[in-house]
């Protein structure tokens, strides 16, 4: 089959639009993912593919499109290709990650400018919110970082995939995703207290409360777990009762 | 073709349909089926059951067991590296205790063997992609934990093993139910943030197959909220990674056992060789071999490497017959088929409905019912919804939990399904969301027993390939759990093992895959192929038709 039959068959069976690949064009389904599209033109992905569903980060794209001076970005694999768009994926994003010891420390602002001083020195100038794939208000996480403003810093990055895009947009050098990481680490840990529920049912199994009814269970025929299962589901609740 | 917030106008008919019914729904309840009704959706409509879609493994300690084409095409495969490519005797990473994979197991492996005595420098962690490249990150809907006083470890324990169809091995379902609340507290101590109620009690929630509410839940980002607290821990503890470098094939010492790894950087395509006292071999499950040409739910690395690893090495497989279709796969638009709708959806009140906006079935059966159920509606009734592509689906009504819970709910608590959905105009607090069964996870795989060990001396595994917890079926929220619960035993085992100060005896060695080289010639094979496949191949016949080599072949003979 030659090159003009392929492309006329492709074109009988789906719309095609023009993109380019890191400057190069390829003519790509028009119902396809950014993703899907770097794989359809012939490229097999090493870095720039993860989860491929909008969890992991890998895949940030920076993209420009025909007459539009605005730089986008969005995750290749949640975002549908339009014609004409100019693309390149971001490999890596080197953004230093502060060590420290959780157990050290205390959920205030003191904490955050102690491993990551740069936060101070944003410049509010909104970058990094308008780069982000998730519609985060990084910004304001950042800020309410800053402030000791810990939950609420917490519950606004709380959505983050950690791909990367605020840290590379950010005139004041910030990783701003790391901090992130820190300051929910930080609310879920000290402010977020578990219920003394919880510690209770650890205590009855480190005293070995149930050893009896899983050595009872486990004695238990296929057929005896049937039968317990379909028809005596709730028994053992009303035993402990 | 007209569309209209998202759907196409011929869908809106049918999404009125739900719109009318779902008052009169809000209280309905289906009932869920007895044992001889599930007996019959399975045997007529899963495609475990469909003998077409599996042959007999013809190899090896499993020979004869009957599992998916996808999975014997790996076993019945020459290995992608040859062994006298790799000069074994230039060790490049000598250490304690090598983790092969970076998902949730891994990473709970590796800290669980730091907690327990083996020095960081002492562990490797290896990974195909980046550290968090795993199936964990985009777990969503929860991890089970019977920590409340109306519910026990028993209760946790009947569900998953009737789930599992009774298939389960016993003391694999107690470590499972036993250690859960154990994983919640360590997972708060590090600083997870689990949803609680104002009360500060854990929000917690049921899933299919389970007879209470246990279901710990960080919105629906509860993996990626895990996830990547593992990862910032073991960077902080600073144990040692190699990023883009999975294991290719296991090595042994001259007594056969375990005693390391080679592996492939994907980038530079070198091979380096680790010699390990103890193996930790978490490398997840199938997903991306696409079983019975379902689309999957898994992230790009889930090629099951490590099964194909393990059974060349001579490890016992287990109940790899049965592999989880979720329900609820998107079916609509095409750019996402068979990405993961969150079963939390139907825990938090979501039915499913066929075109006539009328209940199909009780939406919380365990999965491998449930899916069968659709699969059913879809496939031998009229009552489905059809895209422009022509794939059949039903309607998950996510508008009635904000009728349920209040409106703002499916926002606040479905973050991530109500992003992914508006990223294709589709509100899914106002219409439903198209949906179809597709392949989520690896039932079986390597048998472990409660402390991780396998039939292989040296060689632990934990995780999605590990069988044997499940059975032939997994419940919902017991993978997030499994991987923490046995990442942490065969972390603690690792640790046992390392101050054993075990010697390996005398040279490494691939004799193992020599071995098994030679059985595949002697199988009269069809076709030949190579694995671990390592990465699936997605680019289009157009251009694979073209491909040429240059200085360098794939793979290397």
């Amino acid at each position: 089959m030659s090159k003009t039959q392929i492309k006329e068959k492709e074109e009988n069976e789906t719309p095609m639009v023009k993109v380019y690949i890191m400057g190069s064009s390829h003519e790509v389904p028009a119902s396809l993912t950014i993703m899907k599209a770097i794989e359809y033109a012939g490229f097999k992905i090493k870095r720039g593919a993860g989860c491929r569903a909008g969890f992991c980060g890998a895949c940030a794209t920076v993209y420009r499109k025909a007459g539009d001076y605005r730089i986008y970005a969005a995750l290749a694999c949640q975002t549908q290709v339009e014609d004409g768009m100019v693309l390149t994926q971001l490999p890596f994003v080197p953004a230093p990650k502060a060590k420290y010891d959780i157990n050290k420390l205390s959920p205030t602002g003191n904490t955050i400018l102690q491993f990551y001083p740069e936060v101070a020195r944003c410049l509010s100038c909104n970058a990094c919110s308008k780069v982000c794939p998730q519609d985060i208000h990084v910004m304001d996480y950042v800020q309410y970082s800053l402030q000791g403003q810990i939950k609420k810093a917490a519950e606004e990055s709380f959505d983050c995939v950690q791909c990367g895009l605020c840290t590379i947009r950010c005139p004041a050098e910030i990783p701003q995703y790391h901090v992130a990481t820190l300051v929910r680490r930080l609310h879920g840990k000290y402010e977020m207290k578990s219920p003394d529920t919880l510690e209770a049912r650890v205590e009855e199994i480190e005293a070995g409360f149930y050893e009896e009814g899983f050595n009872e269970l486990m004695k238990l025929s296929k057929d005896e777990l049937r039968h317990k299962y379909f028809h005596e589901r709730d028994f053992i609740d009303q035993k402990k009762a | 073709m007209k569309m209209i917030d998202g759907y196409p106008d011929y869908m809106r008919k049918s999404i009125e349909n739900v719109n009318k019914t779902r008052a009169k729904r809000l209280n309905e309840v289906k009932t869920d089926l007895t044992e001889a009704e599930r007996k019959e959706v399975l045997d007529n409509y899963h495609p475990d059951y469909n003998p077409k879609f599996k042959r007999d493994i013809s190899w090896g300690p499993n020979k004869g067991d009957n599992v998916p084409n996808e999975v014997v095409d790996i076993l019945e495969a020459y290995p992608t590296v040859h062994p006298d490519d790799v000069d074994l005797s230039q060790i490049d990473y000598d250490v304690g205790v090598l983790v092969i994979g970076a998902g949730g197991a891994g990473n709970s492996a590796a800290l669980w063997a730091l907690y327990e005595g083996v020095p960081a420098d002492q562990i490797l962690i290896v990974t195909k992609l980046r550290l968090g490249d795993c199936n964990t990150v985009m777990a969503q809907g929860g991890i089970q934990a019977a920590d409340r006083p109306e519910d026990s470890p028993l209760i946790h324990y009947l569900d998953a093993i009737g789930g599992g169809h009774f298939d389960n091995k016993p003391e694999l379902v107690k470590a499972l139910v036993g250690d859960a609340p154990k994983i919640i507290k360590w997972h708060k101590e590090l600083g997870m943030m689990y949803d609680q109620n104002e009360d500060g009690s854990f929000l917690e929630i049921s899933g299919g197959g389970t007879s209470r509410n246990r279901m710990h839940c960080s919105k629906d980002y509860t993996g990626m909220e895990i996830f990547r607290t593992l990862k910032d821990e073991v960077i902080n503890k600073e144990i040692p990674y190699l990023e883009f470098s999975p294991a290719v094939e296991l090595l042994t010492d001259e007594t056969g056992r375990i005693a390391g790894a080679v592996l492939y950087n994907v980038e530079t395509k070198q091979y380096f060789i680790v010699r390990s006292k103890i193996t930790v071999l978490s490398t997840g499950g199938f997903g991306r071999l696409h079983v019975a040409g379902f689309p999957t739910t898994n992230h790009y690395g889930a090629t099951a490497d490590g099964v194909v690893m393990a059974y060349r090495a001579g490890a016992k497989l287990r109940n790899l017959e049965s592999t989880q279709f979720h329900p609820t796969g998107a079916a609509f638009p095409e750019q996402i088929v068979g990405l993961l709708i969150t079963e939390k959806v139907r825990s938090m009140g979501g039915q499913v409905l066929g075109r006539d906006g009328e209940q199909i079935c009780y939406p919380l059966e365990p999965r491998d019912v449930e899916a069968s159920s659709l699969i059913k509606c879809c496939t031998s009734t009229d009552n489905y919804i059809e895209t422009p592509t022509g794939m059949r689906g039903i309607w998950l009504d996510s508008p009635l939990i904000d009728e349920i819970h209040g409106k703002g709910t499916v926002e606040k608590n479905l973050s991530a399904m109500f992003r992914m959905m508006k990223r294709f105009g589709i509100n899914i607090s106002k219409d439903p969301i198209l949906v179809y069964p597709t392949l989520h996870y690896q039932n079986g795989g390597v048998e472990i027993d409660e402390n991780c060990y396998t039939s292989l001396n040296g060689l632990l595994v934990a995780g999605e390939i590990s069988g044997g917890v499940h059975g032939m079926n997994r419940l919902m929220g017991n993978s997030l759990l499994e991987i923490n619960v046995f990442g942490r035993r065969a972390g603690i085992t690792a640790a046992k093992e390392y101050k054993k100060k075990v010697k390996l005896s005398g040279k490494l060695t691939l004799d193992h895959v020599r071995k098994v080289m030679k059985i595949l010639d002697s199988l009269d094979l069809k076709e030949k192929r190579y694995s671990p496949i390592i990465l699936p191949e997605y680019r289009s016949d157009a251009v694979r038709d073209r491909l040429v080599q240059l200085y360098e072949q794939e793979p290397t003979w």
